[in-house]
């Protein structure tokens, strides 16, 4: 169980208060106006964003002093989730050894890891080469490789067409689904939250909601989500 | 906000700025605790210092007077070559000073292309050495500094400036008042500024064109204090009234110096609808004609003087190149080492101390730091034994600065966009060392080297304090040639010397850039 206690984060602007517990392998979306904090949510989560108080708790284990690296957690960021200088076969492999010194049989990791995102034989390729939706591929391949319990996606594929991203949430659905991750994702298109997530986080008024089915809170929003929702 | 993690420690770049810092700092110590300063300066050091401030003035206000004319006709004109002429204008920056020296002798000196035309009409051949001469090879070098800095107060003018003016049909007079002069008013304190700090602690254009009790520079009276009295105490005195004069005009230069602005894109042309008739055509063209004949006739002439002894180069020279490259390989080696860890904690939020430390350099001049080092080491080692390792460190010191503003902007943007993600896959210390930072610094860790390598291989400044006879880099060897009188072949090795340096900062920056791609 994924658990935030007696949470304050601060992102230097303003502050959110979160307590709350999702369960593991829930697929949550994290949805709420803008600016009001989802973002700030993921970055705590993944440690980029230190506490003001309280802590987060991963099955029982406190995670709120490790760095980000330490974490059972794989983030894909809005932009900047590849290195331009590196090949997608290095991008990848990244997720197994951050110093690029892959065995044979890492090598053969990353290569089945490719494939199965569907980029097979493209291993040379460097960012530029690649298309928005390929990109995002390596790094879904990257975050299999990493194995890590619970996968953190603040838009990532924001700048993806809608067919693309229909594409990409049904990848990283089948992804979860088979590694048994949690996932947790910040969503602005309700469709997509309908799309892959069980559960609905709202984010508003500075405080993170009680998780709640995510039909629910979509078909019935309170005040503050439903002016945002239109 | 709270303090983040970050991908790589700052400590190191800390660990180099308090190196650098204690360096200099020493050295200036030194040299203050060794002054001899009950014994006042001499009426030859008045006269080194009343001559030190009156090249630098009137080499400040010729540089940026003619600079105002080419920066606007740059500004407002468009014609083929004209990128490459503003690129001509950041050359001699790296162009070593001997070279420029011997390619200016060629030109305007007694025997050189001007005296030989005037023969020809009957008038007395020019005569280079001394003050004028100081101040030709001063506005040679800052002529096109100052243009670049005045071209850029035109590029900073906003477009509909330019708009309005055309609107009103604005003439000459009235552009002039609209735009050209409220620029001018911001620009030029900080250009002359700039210009007169660099002319004060310029040590070979004095060593070769100046000399004598009436064109003496300090740092000029500092060296032969040294080689020919070999008196420490005066050395160090004078060091310290040079680190006075350096200091105070930094500071004024500092203070006079508008915003830094980025310095790229000098070669955007803006559109622009005044000058159109022919007067101020045919004026543009005399200005930009003069400047480029200015900037390339020394050169050709060096070229042409230089290029058939280049086949008979005495062994010694060959030598002295061999040092030359030495040195510089290793003085680029040594700033790489000091520049990179700084400018990594400059962009992880070390600011103020680490870039303080990496501009101390350009308060110090190299001759007074040699002094300093010179009088720390003689109790303790012969100094004249240590002549490459300490002029490898001192111009490794020297470029330090310039190193600095390559480096930092893009080690910044590299923390910023992907400390993030190095850290979320744990790529901490070394592996994001080597896997990101290196890698993606890598066309401004070729440039910075390039420039390191370049200007240590033209160095005629800490080297010529600590050699010995038997000792000599390429600058040195070709000083000494010039002073034993053997101007053609003094020529051919300043021709050896501009290929050596250039084709080192060519290869540095290329290697920097080849197969770079975002």
């Amino acid at each position: 169980m994924l658990k935030i206690e007696a949470g304050l984060i601060d992102n230097g602007d303003f502050t959110i208060s979160a307590d709350f517990s999702l369960g593991a392998g829930d697929k949550a979306a994290i949805i709420g106006p803008s600016g009001a904090g989802k973002s700030t949510l993921i970055q705590a989560l993944s440690g980029f964003l230190p506490l003001r108080q309280g802590r987060i708790l991963w099955k029982g284990a406190d995670l709120t002093p490790l760095l980000p690296g330490d974490r059972p957690t794989a983030t894909l960021f809005q932009d900047g989730n590849l290195f331009p200088h590196l090949t997608a076969g290095q991008n990848a492999g990244l997720g197994l050894q951050p110093d690029l010194r892959l065995s044979k049989a890492q090598e053969e990791r990353v290569g089945e890891a490719l494939k199965r995102v569907g980029l097979e034989g493209l291993e040379d390729r460097k960012p530029s080469e690649l298309s928005g939706g390929q990109q995002s591929r390596v790094a879904l391949a990257r975050v299999l490789l990493q194995r890590k319990e619970i996968l953190l996606l603040d838009e990532p594929f924001a700048a993806l067409g809608p067919a693309l991203k229909a594409d990409m949430l049904d990848l990283v659905s089948e992804i979860v689904t088979d590694t048994g991750a949690t996932l947790l994702m910040v969503s602005h298109d309700p469709q997509d939250a309908r799309r892959i997530a069980d559960q609905g986080i709202l984010v508003a008024e500075g405080r993170v909601h009680d998780p709640m089915p995510c039909a629910a809170l979509l078909d019935n929003p309170p005040p503050s989500l439903k002016a945002y929702l239109g | 906000m709270a303090r983040r993690a970050q991908p790589i420690s700052a400590s190191p770049g800390v660990g180099a700025a308090l190196f650098v810092a204690a360096l200099i700092l020493g050295t200036l110590a030194a040299v203050a605790l060794r002054a001899e300063a009950g014994r006042g300066l001499g009426a030859s050091d008045w006269a080194a210092l009343r001559f030190t401030l009156t090249q630098a003035l009137l080499s400040a206000v010729f540089s940026v007077l003619l600079a105002v004319p080419v920066a606007r006709a740059l500004a407002r004109r468009r014609f083929p070559g004209r990128s490459l002429l503003i690129a001509l204008l950041g050359a001699p920056f790296i162009l070593p000073v001997i070279v420029a020296i011997l390619g200016l002798i060629a030109v305007f000196g007694r025997a050189g292309w001007i005296s030989q035309a005037l023969g020809f009409l009957g008038f007395e051949p020019l005569q280079i050495y001394g003050l004028h001469g100081v101040v030709l090879a001063h506005v040679f070098f800052n002529l096109p500094l100052a243009t670049r800095l005045i071209l850029q107060g035109w590029q900073e003018t906003p477009a509909e400036h330019f708009r309005l003016a055309a609107q009103i049909n604005a003439g000459a007079i009235s552009m002039w008042r609209l735009l050209e002069a409220p620029m001018l008013r911001q620009v030029l304190p900080g250009t002359f500024a700039v210009v007169f700090a660099i002319c004060l602690s310029s040590f070979a254009v004095a060593l070769t064109l100046g000399g004598g009790p009436r064109a003496t520079t300090i740092e000029l009276a500092i060296y032969q204090a040294f080689r020919f009295d070999f008196d420490l105490g005066r050395a160090a005195l004078l060091s310290a009234v040079q680190l006075l004069l350096t200091g105070a005009a930094g500071y004024l230069a500092l203070k006079a110096a508008r915003h830094d602005g980025p310095g790229a894109g000098l070669d955007r042309v803006l559109q622009r609808w005044d000058g159109q008739n022919t007067s101020a055509r045919l004026f543009d063209l005399f200005w930009l004609l003069a400047a480029a004949s200015f900037l390339l006739l020394p050169l050709a002439a060096l070229l042409v003087s230089g290029l058939p002894g280049l086949p008979l180069l005495q062994a010694s020279v060959w030598w002295a190149a061999m040092t030359s490259l030495l040195v510089a390989a290793c003085s680029t080696v040594i700033l790489l080492c000091l520049a990179l860890p700084m400018s990594a904690a400059v962009a992880l939020g070390r600011r103020g101390g680490v870039e303080t430390a990496g501009i101390l350099g350009l308060a110090a001049s190299p001759l007074v730091i040699g002094t300093g080092l010179f009088i720390l080491i003689y109790p303790i080692a012969d100094p004249f034994a240590l002549a490459l390792p300490v002029t490898a460190l001192v111009n490794a010191i020297m470029a330090l600065p310039f190193a600095l503003r390559i480096l930092v902007p893009r080690a910044s943007e590299v923390i910023a966009g992907y400390g993030r993600l190095g850290l979320s896959l744990n790529m901490i210390g070394w592996p994001f060392w080597r896997q990101v930072f290196l890698p993606r610094l890598r066309a401004q860790i070729g440039f910075a080297a390039g420039l390191g390598a370049a200007l240590s291989m033209g160095d005629l400044g800490v080297i010529t304090l600590f050699a010995d006879p038997e000792v000599a880099t390429l600058p040195l060897q070709i000083y000494r040639l010039m002073g034993a009188y053997q101007m053609q072949a003094a020529s051919g090795a300043a021709v050896l010397l501009l290929l050596l340096s250039m084709g080192a900062f060519w290869i540095l920056d290329r290697g920097g850039r080849w197969h770079a791609e975002d």
